[in-house]
């Protein structure tokens, strides 16, 4: 087993990463242009509601369709893309996923890999694998190639350097691109960074992608990019290996073209991307390029337990835009890095902890108001507020309470202290006569309503009763009459 | 509680209710009494007999949201059996509605009180869709001109899909422009607990949104929900702005139609 373990911690950081993101103004102007940008790109991609919303439903069918058939699915994209040569590894964590990889580049003796953007080999922290065992691997993705060379993860699924301004990037580029003067001009800086990468391209041993669609039917990996760099990656190098989710099937190609379109338009507002590459098989006998082998690495990391509730599973229909993120208040305040997680934003939420389990991720279900602006954008419907309030519930399960599918970490979430609140709060106001009482007592002793109220007045006047409850306002009238 | 005796005149119209519940929401019980009085002060106007069954208390939502269904069915089973007449409940908070309307099936699925809880959930009303959609609401505006904004809980516009009838009742008012915020359907960061949680989130949002209620031009704000109003308005407390704060739509509505004189 490889030495390199992925080490993700969230909850231990979550609210001291977001109170420091909290206080960076120049992140929170970045997020909020941006986020903003894009919430008003997606809405003038989408300007039939009608249409929208036959599309979302359309979305949301094939998706769970192709999630009821998934064993089955799985098998028959297997025989598929073994008949057209390409070969398919199983891996259930993301150690094993990266030794598979490893194992294939080492078969070819291969020191460079490019890649294009792949979050699942960000979830198996890739990389960091390869290079700790003499391989390096450049991004090719423009936004991850920042990214990389700033050192950091991608704070956003679609657009991974959302949070740099092109002042932080020209400082990137200028210290670490040879012959490279600062520039803020973003042409430049696009040009000076796609000509770093493209003699990368001849000189890899091999190419590493994600997957946006397996198509089960025809045996063929979909991959949706807007910078060619893809198509570069999956077929300059004599080697491609693709790696993606055990999600990411669908049961036949036509199934693609409304998933690709709700894809683009919710992600970045775009009617289509520039590139679509779909691959079919390794270079045939007689053709001039390709790569000489293709390989797909199909990773569970915890998906089998959302698989297992009927529930959850739901969360497994995401096809990755992004648009979440881009509507969610609080990912607008504390960007992507602040979760501490690989997928960021109210998707990041409802995914992390079956990735990670319960208890490194148990502050992150609750870091949302419940204001539902993620669900009302999700292009498959993913009711994603009720998602959270059932981890809520897994998190404040007793962690010896039997259930039928158990999540990893249930419990995790539970204080002493919250779970007498709430009985005790039950207790008062779960019977009227207890309930009558408390808001008399309320009211009466409102003078000695505590000043501090732990959480609350942090930001606000203390939470002072009226003098009256409605109650005995109600109560008052009805004497009057009578 | 039974109130006077509606008009006849108007309860005359074919369809049009004569009685209603009123489900006062324990936030606006406990700190907004006055909104849940102009409510009813608003409603008996119209012609209609408001009852208030004074064994009410929460909806349970304060629970159900912070993964303790539990507690909250059992505080919620306690208000089922408080409706038994076939009128329609009428709710002054979008967020309570929509735990009353939407999660209340969900909570008591396969539960004894099951069908109970399906039927109490179709006929709970959010208030301003019930002055607006039911009773056809037609003021007759007696206050000055005023620019006033209106917040809309994010319950009230995505669960129980009536923020526009937030709008369309003061929209109604002659002497009123309503002005719209920056990031108007934006939450204001209370989510109940979230609030206490996480107090640094929650604070950043609520900022912005007392922000944007202050730069809209508005000289107040009106919301149907309590948990907004107390979350902005704690906070331009907190702040000590003194000059703008926001009301709850019944009061807003009564006093413009000279009922709180």
């Amino acid at each position: 087993m490889s030495q390199h373990t992925v080490t993700l911690y969230p909850s231990r950081q979550f609210k001291d990463n977001a109170r420091s993101a909290l206080g960076d103004t120049e992140l929170r102007h970045s997020l909020r242009t941006a986020m903003d940008f894009l919430m008003a790109k997606r809405l003038s991609a989408f300007p039939d509601e009608n249409e929208l919303e036959t599309l979302r439903t359309l979305g949301e069918t094939i998706r769970q369709r192709c999630l009821a058939k998934l064993p089955t699915l799985l098998e028959q994209l297997e025989a598929k893309l073994t008949a057209n040569g390409i070969q398919v590894h199983w891996a259930e964590t993301p150690a094993e996923a990266n030794q598979i990889i490893q194992g294939l580049i080492d078969r070819r003796n291969g020191k460079l890999a490019v890649k294009g953007k792949s979050m699942v080999s960000e979830e198996t922290e890739l990389n960091h694998h390869l290079e700790a065992h003499g391989v390096t691997a450049v991004e090719s993705d423009m936004g991850e190639y920042i990214v990389q060379m700033a050192g950091e993860k991608p704070t956003h699924i679609i657009m991974p350097a959302i949070h740099k301004t092109k002042a932080q990037i020209a400082k990137l580029f200028s210290e670490n691109i040879p012959d490279t003067p600062y520039t803020e001009d973003v042409d430049e800086l696009i040009q000076i960074g796609r000509k770093a990468l493209r003699h990368l391209y001849m000189k890899a041993d091999v190419g590493i992608s994600g997957v946006n669609f397996a198509v089960a039917e025809t045996g063929t990996l979909c991959l949706v990019e807007n910078e060619g760099n893809g198509r570069m990656c999956t077929t300059v190098p004599d080697m491609h290996i693709a790696i993606t989710g055990i999600e990411k099937v669908v049961e036949k190609l036509s199934d693609v073209v409304p998933l690709y379109s709700l894809l683009t338009r919710s992600a970045i507002g775009q009617p289509i991307t520039t590139y679509f590459n779909m691959i079919s098989s390794p270079r045939k006998e007689g053709e001039l390029d390709g790569p000489r082998e293709v390989h797909l690495v199909l990773l569970d990391n915890g998906r089998s337990q959302a698989y297992a509730d009927t529930q959850l599973r739901k969360t497994l229909q995401c096809i990755r835009c992004g648009a979440c993120m881009n509507h969610c208040p609080v990912y607008t305040r504390i960007g992507g890095h602040a979760y501490g997680t690989t997928y960021p934003g109210p998707i990041g939420e409802i995914i992390s902890p079956h990735l990670l389990g319960l208890e490194n991720t148990s502050d992150l279900p609750t870091a949302s108001s419940l204001c539902g602006a993620c669900g009302e954008v999700c292009p498959v419907r993913i009711p994603i507020p009720e998602m959270l309030m059932r981890l809520r519930e897994e998190s404040q399960r007793p962690a010896n309470e039997h259930v039928a599918h158990p999540l990893r970490g249930q419990g995790a979430g539970r204080t002493g202290k919250e779970s007498i609140a709430w009985r005790v709060w039950k207790g008062v106001v779960g019977k009227a006569s207890h309930y009558k009482l408390f808001g008399w007592t309320a009211s009466h002793l409102r003078a000695l309503t505590p000043v501090n109220q732990p959480g609350w007045t942090q930001n606000h006047v203390p939470m002072k009763p009226a003098a009256k409850t409605l109650h005995q306002l109600i109560k008052e009238r009805e004497a009057k009459r009578s | 509680m039974t109130a006077n005796t509606p008009d006849s005149t108007v309860s005359g119209k074919p369809g049009y209710p004569t009685d209603v519940y009123l489900f006062g929401t324990c936030l606006l019980d406990i700190f907004m009494p006055d909104a849940g009085m102009d409510a009813i002060t608003l409603l008996e106007r119209e012609g209609i007999r408001v009852h208030f069954p004074m064994d009410q208390s929460c909806c349970g939502q304060p629970a159900y949201t912070s993964g303790h269904p539990k507690e909250a069915r059992d505080v919620a089973r306690a208000q089922l059996g408080l409706f038994p007449e076939a009128w329609p409940i009428v709710v002054p908070s979008g967020s309570c509605g929509g735990m009353m309307k939407h999660h209340w099936p969900t909570l008591f699925a396969g539960e004894p009180e099951e069908a109970l809880a399906n039927a109490l959930a179709a006929r709970v009303v959010e208030f301003s869709d019930f002055l607006l959609n039911t009773l056809d609401w037609q003021p007759q505006d007696q206050g000055q001109p005023a620019k006033v904004a209106v917040h809309t809980s994010c319950s009230a516009r995505r669960e129980m899909n009536v923020h526009k009838t937030s709008w369309a009742l003061v929209d109604r008012l002659q002497h009123v422009e309503r002005v719209v915020h920056d990031h108007e359907s934006e939450c204001c960061g209370f989510g109940g607990t979230f609030s206490v949680k996480h107090p640094d989130i929650s604070g950043a949002m609520v900022a912005d949104k007392a922000n944007s209620l202050q730069n809209s031009g508005a000289v107040e704000f009106v919301s149907a929900d309590s948990g907004c109003l107390m979350n902005i308005n704690g906070k331009l407390a907190k702040d000590g702005n003194t000059r703008f704060a926001g009301k709850h739509l019944a009061t807003f509505l009564l006093e413009r139609t000279g009922g709180k004189s």
